[in-house]
């Protein structure tokens, strides 16, 4: 079977580019308005991403919760280093298929997936996977902050350590890289090593993404990062997206539906466990060919 | 409230509970109830702390540590019971606590829900009921009889290993338990295997709790008397144990009660002396854990 790629040695290529971004948010960021798809990036057709790599690809996955059954049939690609906006009413499934896709369903007792899911063409739950390497590959942000109760730096550094690096200055470079791809770097640079449990929440939520970071992960999983964030925290977040996507796979849970017009360029609507319907952001958020769709996004239900 | 007149708002919640003046009397006469118990317990506690220290006091000096015990009163010491008890805690924490430790790890992270480990959890909690005389009794048949241990220091140090090892694994468990589930998966979703997980987020995490447990479990293990006149340990010794297999010990609450024994009323002084030694030993393993809760917890805020 093959086995998944090893971490390789930090190099500035796997480090991706260095986002020193200072905020450049005028874009509203709490409109209520109907959805405004961003233009600052190219959008691209559902047929243009039919085309692309497909980075994650998901087929035909049920999954169940003891006898309760949370996921029906659920096939989706995920194009690589584009955004997957995973949209839907609370409840639907959408963190349990973001859960499927690094196998952290796999530490719930009593939990069956069936189907495929597929990473770079290989099947992450053939029974010789290695699940520690698969996580390293898909990185994961929780939707509530969860630092270690440890240091700054030490909450960067967890990662490359538990995968073996161990010289110093590799960790202090990976930090570093990492708390500026994360825009944190200028926050904290002085005060490495205090507690990251005294940092605010928008910057412990930029923490936790450094964190997920620092294993070079391709794919990086979102679930509702921003729901607890005040809208300038959550902004600050959308915009990290958007550099992030240049290196990056990224899927994203998202009940706000400007964030999913915003941030993404591929979102998938799930209902009761369903994928109901799925396309490029800016189609399926102008003419949406479902009427669950429809009625979701213009706010009739969910 | 009567629901026949229109409502009468008041203005003070004070006015509010005369409506139910029974009610307010119960809960005051409770509350008079709760303090009167404790008013009982500090009470006896003060008087009985007051009578040993007057008695006792004047006893307690550098000579009475120093000295070994003597047939003549006014020369009797604890040097050998006093250093048998902190050879004994010593013993007895080097093995309980990497068992109990390991257990509650095996318990909490490891073992799935299982008939096993309901059974295992309710003998463990079972256990913890069991007097201490039944495994002074269990100890004298296994490790001075079988093992030919004798009445070595080692064998009093299992036979208390047996006594706490319950308590011990109890509160590690609580203390892992306590360490939120977020933070599990936040070091899972980074790619560290289970033992990673325990040994640099878990355990450091729990430490506080965990030490807290063992340093309560040790005082009691200081202060039992009865497992170890089971195993025939002896009620005094002239000498201080050079070796833990073979040499006689004896320990503070061993000489407590030889001396209560003796008809001289010289002895009972020197026991009470002896109680304010072991108390002021205690007090120092309790202020100890207070300690390292303080110094830990500070640290660790969720
Ligand atoms: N750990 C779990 N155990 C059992 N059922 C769960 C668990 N997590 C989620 N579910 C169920 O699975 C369904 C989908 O939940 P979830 O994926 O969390 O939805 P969403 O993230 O879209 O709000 C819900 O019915 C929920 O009750
Ligand atoms: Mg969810």
């Amino acid at each position: 079977m093959v086995k998944l790629k090893k971490l390789s040695e930090p190099t500035p290529e796997t480090l991706g580019p260095l986002v020193m971004s200072e905020m450049t948010s005028e874009r509203p960021t709490t409109s209520l308005a109907a959805p405004v798809v961003g233009t600052d990036r190219s959008s691209l057709s559902a047929d243009e991403m039919r085309n692309l790599r497909q980075k994650v690809s998901a087929q035909g996955v049920d999954f169940f919760y003891g006898s309760n059954q949370a996921l029906h049939n659920v096939s989706l690609d995920m194009p690589e280093n584009l955004v997957t906006a995973l949209i839907g009413p609370s409840g639907c499934g959408k963190s349990t298929f973001l859960r499927c896709l690094n196998r952290m369903n796999d530490m719930i007792d009593d939990t069956i997936v069936r189907g495929d899911i597929l990473l770079d063409g290989v099947d992450i739950y053939k029974s010789r996977t290695d699940v520690v390497e698969l996580r390293k590959r898909v990185g994961m942000v929780f939707q509530k902050s969860n630092p270690f109760p440890k240091s700054i730096y030490d909450n960067i550094a967890y990662g490359p350590r538990v995968a073996g690096v161990k010289q110093r200055g590799v960790l202090d470079e990976i930090v570093e890289k990492c708390l500026e791809q994360a825009a944190l770097w200028d926050e904290v640079k002085d005060r490495l090593n205090d507690s990251a449990l005294q940092l605010s929440g928008g910057q412990q939520q930029r923490l936790c993404i450094a964190r997920a970071l620092a294993t070079f992960p391709d794919v990086l999983l979102m679930d509702e990062p921003a729901s607890a964030l005040d809208p300038k925290s959550t902004a600050r977040i959308e915009d990290l997206i958007f550099e992030l996507k240049n290196s990056y796979t990224i899927v994203i849970v998202t009940h706000n539906m400007q964030q999913a017009a915003r941030v993404s360029d591929q979102t998938a609507f799930f209902y009761e466990g369903s994928l109901i319907e799925v396309g490029a952001t800016t189609e399926l958020f102008t003419r949406p060919t479902q009427q669950q769709t429809e009625e979701y996004i213009t706010g009739r239900f969910g | 409230m009567s629901n026949s007149s229109p409502p009468v708002y008041r203005n003070s919640l004070a006015e509010h509970s005369n409506g139910r003046p029974l009610a307010k009397f119960a809960s005051n006469a409770f509350a008079v109830a709760c303090a009167t118990c404790t008013i009982v317990c500090m009470a006896t506690l003060v008087v009985l702390l007051w009578k040993i220290f007057q008695f006792g006091w004047g006893r307690v000096n550098l000579d009475f540590i120093t000295s070994f015990p003597s047939s003549t009163a006014e020369n009797a010491g604890i040097k050998s019971s006093l250093v048998g008890s902190l050879y004994l805690i010593g013993l007895t924490a080097l093995f309980s606590v990497p068992l109990g430790v390991g257990t509650a790890i095996y318990l909490e992270e490891y073992c799935k829900p299982s008939r096993w480990r309901t059974f295992a959890q309710t003998n463990i909690a079972n256990l913890a009921g069991v007097p201490s005389i039944v495994y002074g009794i269990l100890g004298l048949g296994l490790f001075v009889r079988a093992m030919s241990l004798n009445r070595s220091l080692l064998a009093g140090a299992l036979t208390l290993t047996l006594v706490i090892l319950p308590i011990v694994i109890l509160a590690s468990q609580e203390a892992l338990r306590a360490v939120p589930k977020t933070i599990r998966q936040a070091s899972y979703a980074l790619g560290a295997t289970r033992w990673q997980t325990v040994w640099g987020q878990l355990l450091p995490a729990s430490l506080p709790g965990i030490l807290t447990g063992v340093i309560l479990a040790l005082s009691r293990a200081l202060g039992e008397a009865a497992p170890l006149l089971a195993i025939g340990a002896a009620t005094y010794t002239a000498f201080l144990p050079q070796d833990i297999v073979h040499d006689d010990f004896s320990v503070l609450p061993l000489q407590i009660y030889n001396w209560t024994d003796q008809p001289q009323e010289a002895f009972h002084q020197a026991a009470a002396a002896a109680i304010v030694v072991l108390l002021t030993v205690l007090i120092c393993m309790n202020a100890l854990a207070v300690f390292l809760r303080y110094r830990f917890s500070k640290r660790i805020q969720w």
